[in-house]
């Protein structure tokens, strides 16, 4: 997949490990070799990126969910806790892995390679930075969102193969929520996609690269409807990465731990890995379509003190967005630790019932407003 | 060509069939509360019978009563229901005090209604707060664990023990009060009634927990009589019965005059009467109640002996008592019978928690699996007294 990925490449953008590549490929070295390379390369960092975003995450989620319950969270491993998920990730690996009697081996041990991989593939089309990226591509969102929906499989598969009662309710719920909410999620994100007119993450990017921010979609000088949208947006991502209060797959006090209550070791450890990564990415996802993606007074003053060719210009840039991913992070996991857990009902009602038919609203008051007001805005036209 | 396409679609309707899975939530179980399985029938995610199937932490408490002395027994009277410890000493001395026939110290009373209702309301934080959990909500739990805590301190400077104290014995209470504790509880009443308001905020009126709880459970008034339910549970579903003003014992006669408590009843205020949510919310109102009976008596409460004069080994008169008091959790009875030894003949406990649950397999036909989980934590069981 990341062959083609990067054969595709030349024609949506740059590679830039690729070019490095072959920039410094000694002669006899076959040209062959370059984009494998780089695919190894681009692969690693991919996995080292899920890997440090999980680590954090889970850090992260310890140390907000402490100070939300008036403890301090990890505080022994390193500084406040922040060797904690190292610590952690070791004793997960240690851990014996076990596979249930009865359990279908085979999809029981393929499943958490699927839930991880699905979201690896996604993070291919995650840009770091406006110079920096595997794959620039020109449906990127659409790559994302299809990518990010096979986790579902691995869920069903893990449920399925466990042998356990709680794990195939844990397996049905997810199947029965994500089937729920990627319509709201998708046709949310249509209006921001109409008002930039590309499904390119980067050209949304650019869209949005006004002073102070004020060209992000979000506010509703740009279009009314984007505000509405983010919310439909937030609360169906809440439910896509089953966090509270859509947490039902894995709702504790009903399933024990649903579709994950058979996994152990390395194995468990995938699916939170999974977790934290969708988590982190469907919020840099909001980021680009509602809060200026890569652009930010930051990102501006860079561009204007170095240029927008020079290094420290694509390092604020990146560190915007990962300031902005982990914001969303952050909110979710302060929903996690205020709200209660909704019935499976609800989170059907509200799916099918409120969210898909309030989405489908927006797109059309979105769009109405793009075709008739738009044009005569003078903002919309500099 | 269209008939036989219907006859493919009946043949294949008839080849999927359904079966109802039987599910067992526990033994171990995180809504199952302790040590107790409920096999529950389901047809998908709709529960279609739920039997619970209890005596996983069976003790033999009753029996032990009969073998060790009357003084003996005491601690273990802590351990049937381990989060209304005082409660349990309270009936269990009442019991044979009524027997001896012991006029017990005012300055004793005092601190055991104090302790009994302090003890109340560290019961009923863990019941709301493990309900919230049920439901989903964290972190109300371990604010009310923080304020449980501080009313674990004050035990463990009364008694020095945290959760079985043993404190409240035959004839009064173990010691008297340390100097400066009994402001301490008048400061962690002040306290209390700050944080009280922030449980009401964050989850008593949660929508989304007013959601999962109204109309969820409902036990109709006569339900609650038909099954001999008592407490809260009977509270919830509006009928007007309590032990402290209908069968008093202690200064409860005295304290209900003086105005200073009332009992809180469910009115059906977010769905039906009787549901889950009025359940909890009388758990809640309670709290405040517990809170004016700690102030009246640290109000009336002077210096003065905190025990009876009583032997070390006691000999108590021949004849039965039963008294029942008010647990968090509903009626606790201790039935006593002695032939005038230094072992009673028999020792029966009347629990609430195993009364309670029976109606548990009578609401859970119907609901939803999170309903039912909803259902098992309004009963607010502690499955050490359930099985004894």
């Amino acid at each position: 997949m990341f062959t083609e990925v990067l054969s595709a490449a030349p024609q949506s953008g740059t590679n830039a490990i690729n070019d490095f590549l072959a920039g410094v490929k000694p002669e006899f070295v076959p040209a062959w070799a370059v984009p494998l390379t780089a695919v190894g390369i681009a692969v690693g960092i991919t996995i080292a990126l899920v890997s440090v975003i999980a680590m954090f995450s889970t850090w992260l989620e310890r140390k907000v969910s402490g100070h939300i319950q008036c403890r301090y969270g990890p505080m022994r491993a390193g500084w406040h806790g922040w060797l904690q998920p190292l610590a952690d990730g070791v004793k997960l690996l240690l851990k014996e892995d076990l596979v249930p009697v009865g359990a279908d081996r085979v999809m029981y041990v393929v499943a958490p390679a699927i839930v991880l991989a699905s979201v690896l593939a996604a993070l291919a089309a995650y840009p770091l930075a406006p110079g920096f990226f595997f794959a620039d591509l020109d449906l990127g969102i659409f790559f994302i969102l299809a990518m990010t929906s096979t986790t579902t499989i691995g869920v069903v598969m893990a449920g399925w193969s466990s042998n356990s009662k709680w794990s195939l309710y844990g397996a049905m719920r997810e199947a029965a929520q994500v089937v729920a909410y990627e319509i709201p999620l998708g046709i949310s994100l249509l209006v921001p996609i109409m008002v930039a007119g590309s499904f390119n993450l980067l050209e949304v990017s650019r869209g949005q690269a006004g002073m102070f921010g004020m060209d992000w979609y979000i506010w509703p000088w740009v279009n009314p409807f984007m505000l509405p949208c983010f919310v439909l947006f937030f609360i169906a991502i809440l439910a896509e990465t089953k966090r509270a209060p859509f947490d039902l797959p894995e709702a504790e006090s009903e399933l024990v731990a649903g579709f994950m209550t058979e996994y152990s070791g390395i194995r468990w450890s995938f699916f939170f890995m999974e977790e934290y990564a969708a988590m982190y990415l469907y919020s840099v996802v909001g980021a680009f379509f509602f809060f200026g993606g890569f652009e930010s007074p930051l990102t501006w003053g860079a561009a204007k003190v170095f240029g927008d060719g020079h290094v420290l210009y694509h390092c604020a840039a990146g560190l915007t967005l990962i300031l902005k991913g982990f914001a969303g992070v952050f909110l979710m996991m302060w929903l996690r630790w205020t709200l209660p857990r909704v019935r499976i009902d609800q989170v059907m009602t509200l799916g099918y019932k409120y969210l898909t038919p309030l989405a489908l609203a927006c797109v059309l008051g979105g769009s109405l407003w793009e075709v008739f007001v738009a044009p005569i805005l003078p903002w919309r036209n500099g | 060509m269209a008939e036989s396409t219907a006859t493919t679609e009946r043949e294949f309707m008839l080849d999927v069939r359904t079966q109802d899975m039987e599910v067992n939530m526990g033994p171990q179980h995180p809504a199952t509360h302790g040590v107790m399985r409920i096999l529950m029938r389901a047809d998908g995610e709709i529960c279609t019978g739920a039997q619970p199937h209890l005596g996983y932490l069976h003790r033999c408490a009753e029996k032990i009563g009969e073998n060790v002395e009357w003084l003996q027994y005491l601690p273990y009277t802590d351990r049937y229901d381990y989060l209304a410890a005082m409660n349990n000493n309270l009936g269990y001395s009442l019991a044979v005090e009524k027997l001896m026939g012991i006029e017990i110290p005012r300055r004793a009373l005092m601190i055991r209604t104090i302790c009994a209702e302090l003890n109340r309301i560290g019961s009923h934080l863990i019941a709301f707060g493990t309900y919230g959990l049920d439901i989903g909500a964290f972190t109300p739990f371990l604010y009310m664990f923080r304020e449980r805590e501080w009313m674990m301190a004050l035990f463990e400077k009364i008694c020095g023990a945290r959760l079985t104290y043993s404190y409240i014995r035959i004839g009064g209470v173990f010691n008297d009060a340390p100097p400066g504790w009994l402001s301490e509880v008048e400061r962690f009443c002040d306290v209390f009634e700050e944080k009280w308001q922030e449980y009401v905020d964050l989850l008593m009126v949660n929508h989304i927990f007013v959601q999962r709880t109204a109309n969820i459970g409902v036990i109709s008034p006569a339900m609650a009589l038909d099954f001999g339910l008592s407490g809260p549970m009977v509270r919830g579903s509006g009928i007007d019965w309590d032990l402290r003003r209908d069968m008093p014992y202690e200064l409860y006669a005295e304290i209900w005059k003086a105005g200073a408590f009332s009992i809180p009843l469910g009115k059906g205020e977010r769905g039906a009467l009787g549901d889950c949510w009025d359940r909890a919310y009388v758990r809640v109102m309670e709290m405040m109640e517990s809170i004016k009976i700690v102030r009246w008596c640290l109000d009336s409460i002077a210096p003065g002996p905190v025990i009876a004069d009583i032997p070390k080994t006691l000999r108590v008169p021949a004849g039965e008592a039963y008294v029942g008091i008010e647990n968090p959790r509903g009626e606790l009875g201790h039935y006593v019978v002695s032939d005038g030894g230094k072992v009673a003949v028999r020792c029966r406990v009347r629990g609430p928690s195993f009364t309670n649950l029976a109606v548990v397999e009578e609401l859970m036909p119907g609901t939803l699996i999170a309903d039912a989980v909803a259902i098992i934590g309004s009963t607010d069981i502690v499955v050490g007294e359930t099985d004894r």
